[in-house]
């Protein structure tokens, strides 16, 4: 089995809050994984763990990127779980509202480039060349991600929609080999969820990324999904393809209700 | 009707007014006849003023309101004209030349003191460029930058009186001592931000200055140091006049300097790492940008030319004390930030200018000196809170191909 994260037991405990009660969950290379449950189930802490965010109190988290070693992660700083390849997006959207889309995207390369202060300044033909891959590889993105003709405009003021997909740009540009998405198809109109659909198919087929996706919008996770793992009350209740999610009488009870049908 | 309850809410703010300034503006004890003056006069002045002024104030407030909602609506670029200018190489191209001109000609068409207050003008506007590294683009709040002038200013002090050294060895070492004090202050607060980071910073700055004033045997006290050393041009005799030239081109090419480096720094990737951690920091870090690192960094860049200004000061006053360093000073240089523009070098540039150069040439205003300094302040914060310049948006030029396999942009 080749998961690329792989998380076994993890509780995260806030004072006498716990949040997230031995959760194990794996991703395995090339998938699109859905990670589901009520409000306050505690999906986000899980992201929030997973990327640095917090540290978790008991457990281990593991990751093996495609090609590389694999070492364990628990509470390793943010800023270095983004270098590992682990790149994510907000749940209440988290960009750059004063730097143009391309420069958003262009925060994204920072740790894949190298420049220091004397090379900013002296700005001598190897600072020169890596801004303008930084440049390029940016553009490059925002013409995948279908934000090409806004590159100039500043984050803030586009449509909800695109900066959902401008964050997923951003996540990108760290040449991740996980995404993890919270909640990407939330506020967006049933055309901007479907173009999402079809994006992150593309995203895991053409880049090879594997994606772990929070999401309430049950279509999207029931079409796309690989794997689906529910939480309630911080613990997994249940894992699974999504015929099998669709079935399962705990989840119906806990969550899902009548909209299983619909 | 509409006209109507803008007239009451006039009405109720000038009665407002009459109400709050009836015992300083009308009545007067003339302590030698012993009676009350009673100046009904003043009453009605400041009545019909503040009636006629609250008009004016409201017609401004939503006229900006309209604008707003107007950018918002329709994208419509609100535009200064200052930035059109900019945007414009025939019409910038020779404003430049002619300011080259003027700023090169300055020391020879005016008198030294002239000139000397432009030399101070120059100083805070590269104050203000260094300032503006950490509170304009990495968003740190810093009220005690006039530490790392002082801290410049004293090294200078010291090493001159001490061991004899010239200003030119110095100048190095008083950047080198800014960075390092930079980085002393950022250390402890890298936690903090925004009301808690601006306290520590102004207690940084106090603490600083309290030194200079107690530690008698290390910084002379209050009485400060006499007789520094002026700047030296290869042992060459010169005259106070000549002193103060020297001095105004050290100056301008210190400043062109520091607008060469604070240009290049902004515009590249440690630049736009500050810029995002201002933005959002959870988010910036989220994208692999170490915080400590660019926070370091951004207090240190910032401290480095306040050190050198500091030197400077101390080769151009060539008497120093605690009273130059106070909190008034950290406050100046941030007005210079804030009324300039946040994060734009041209901005700072005029900013400076009109903060340091008005006052000097307005004497006849000398009084309310601090009076219309907070008037200003506050009307820019009301109508104009990005600064008189906001930063030009960068558009990077890239030469990726476009979805279908063809050159979409040069
Ligand atoms: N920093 C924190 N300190 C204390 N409690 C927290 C913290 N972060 C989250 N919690 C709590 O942990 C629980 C899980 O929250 P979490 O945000 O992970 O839920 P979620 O599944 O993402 O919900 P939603 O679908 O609404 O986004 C909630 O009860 C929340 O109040
Ligand atoms: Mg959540």
């Amino acid at each position: 089995m080749d998961s690329v994260l792989e998380v076994n037991g993890t509780t995260m405990d806030f004072g006498g809050l716990r949040a997230l009660h031995a959760v194990d969950l794996q991703v395995r290379q090339r998938e699109i994984a859905a990670l589901i449950g009520p409000n306050g189930a505690g999906k986000t802490t899980f992201f929030n763990c997973v990327t640095g965010i917090y540290e978790p109190t008991e457990g281990d988290i593991f990751i093996s990127p495609p090609g590389g070693k694999r070492r364990r992660i628990n509470g390793v700083k943010i800023n270095r779980a983004a270098e590992l390849g682990m790149a994510r997006t907000f749940q209440n959207i988290r960009l750059f509202p004063n730097m143009t889309v391309l420069e958003n995207v262009m925060i994204g390369r920072h740790c894949r480039a190298k420049a220091g202060v004397l090379g900013a300044i002296l700005r001598g033909g190897g600072t020169r060349r890596e801004e303008q891959e930084i440049v390029d590889r940016s553009y490059e993105i925002l013409v995948k991600i279908g934000l090409a003709d806004q590159v100039d405009e500043l984050a803030k003021n586009l449509p909800y929609g695109a900066q959902r997909r401008l964050e997923i740009a951003r996540a990108m540009a760290t040449e991740p080999f996980l995404l993890l998405l919270d909640e990407p198809a939330a506020g967006m109109n049933p055309r901007e969820t479907e173009a999402l659909e079809e994006l992150i198919v593309r995203i895991r087929d053409e880049e090879r990324i594997s994606i772990l996706m929070i999401e309430h919008d049950m279509k999207i996770v029931m079409s796309i999904s690989d794997r689906i793992f529910v939480l309630d009350y911080g613990e997994k209740i249940a894992e699974g393809t999504a015929s099998e999610i669709r079935e399962n009488p705990v989840v119906i009870k806990a969550y899902l209700g009548e909209d299983v049908n619909a | 009707m509409k006209a109507l309850s803008e007239f009451k809410k006039s009405l109720i703010i000038s009665l407002w007014f009459m109400l709050l300034t009836f015992p300083i503006m009308v009545i007067r004890v003339n302590t030698i006849e012993k009676v009350v003056e009673w100046r009904w006069r003043n009453m009605a002045f400041i009545g019909i003023g503040s009636f006629l002024l609250s008009f004016v104030w409201r017609y401004l407030l939503g006229r900006k309101e309209k604008g707003r909602k107007l950018a918002e609506a329709g994208r419509v670029e609100v535009r200064l004209f200052s930035q059109r200018l900019m945007d414009e190489p025939r019409i910038y191209r020779p404003a430049l030349a002619a300011v080259t001109l003027f700023a090169v000609a300055f020391p020879f068409l005016f008198s030294s003191y002239q000139t000397n207050i432009m030399t101070t003008a120059l100083m805070y506007v590269m104050l203000g460029l260094g300032l503006n590294i950490v509170v304009g683009l990495a968003g740190l709040l810093d009220l005690g930058y006039v530490a790392f002038y002082a801290v410049g200013a004293y090294s200078y002090a010291l090493l001159n009186y001490h061991f004899g050294l010239g200003f030119w060895a110095v100048l190095p070492v008083g950047a080198l001592l800014g960075v390092l004090f930079g980085i002393l202050l950022g250390f402890p607060v890298l936690r903090l931000r925004g009301d808690y980071l601006a306290i520590v910073t102004l207690g940084f700055g106090e603490i600083i200055r309290i030194i200079l004033e107690n530690w008698n045997e290390f910084s002379f006290g209050p009485s400060g140091i006499a007789n520094i050393s002026r700047p030296g041009l290869f042992g060459i005799q010169m005259s106070l006049n000549e002193a103060t030239i020297y001095l105004y081109f050290i100056m301008i090419a210190l400043c062109l300097f520091t607008i060469f480096v604070v240009n290049r720094l902004q515009d590249s990737r440690i630049g736009r790492a500050w810029i995002a951690l201002r933005e959002d920091e959870v988010a910036c870090q989220a994208m692999g940008i170490d915080k400590t690192k660019t926070k370091l960094t951004a207090f240190a860049l910032g401290a480095m030319w306040a050190g050198m200004v500091g030197v400077i000061f101390a080769a151009k006053t060539t008497f120093i004390n605690p009273a130059s360093f106070t909190f008034l000073e950290s406050a100046m240089i941030l007005s210079i930030v804030v009324l300039g523009g946040m994060g734009s070098i041209i901005g700072v540039i005029i900013g400076a200018f009109i903060l340091i150069l008005t006052p000097e040439y307005l004497r006849a205003f000398s009084n309310y000196r601090m009076l219309l300094f907070g008037m200003t302040m506050v009307l820019m914060m009301v109508f104009r809170p990005q600064g008189i310049v906001t930063n030009v948006r960068r558009i990077y030029k890239f030469r990726a191909r476009g979805r279908d396999g063809e050159p979409s942009q040069a």
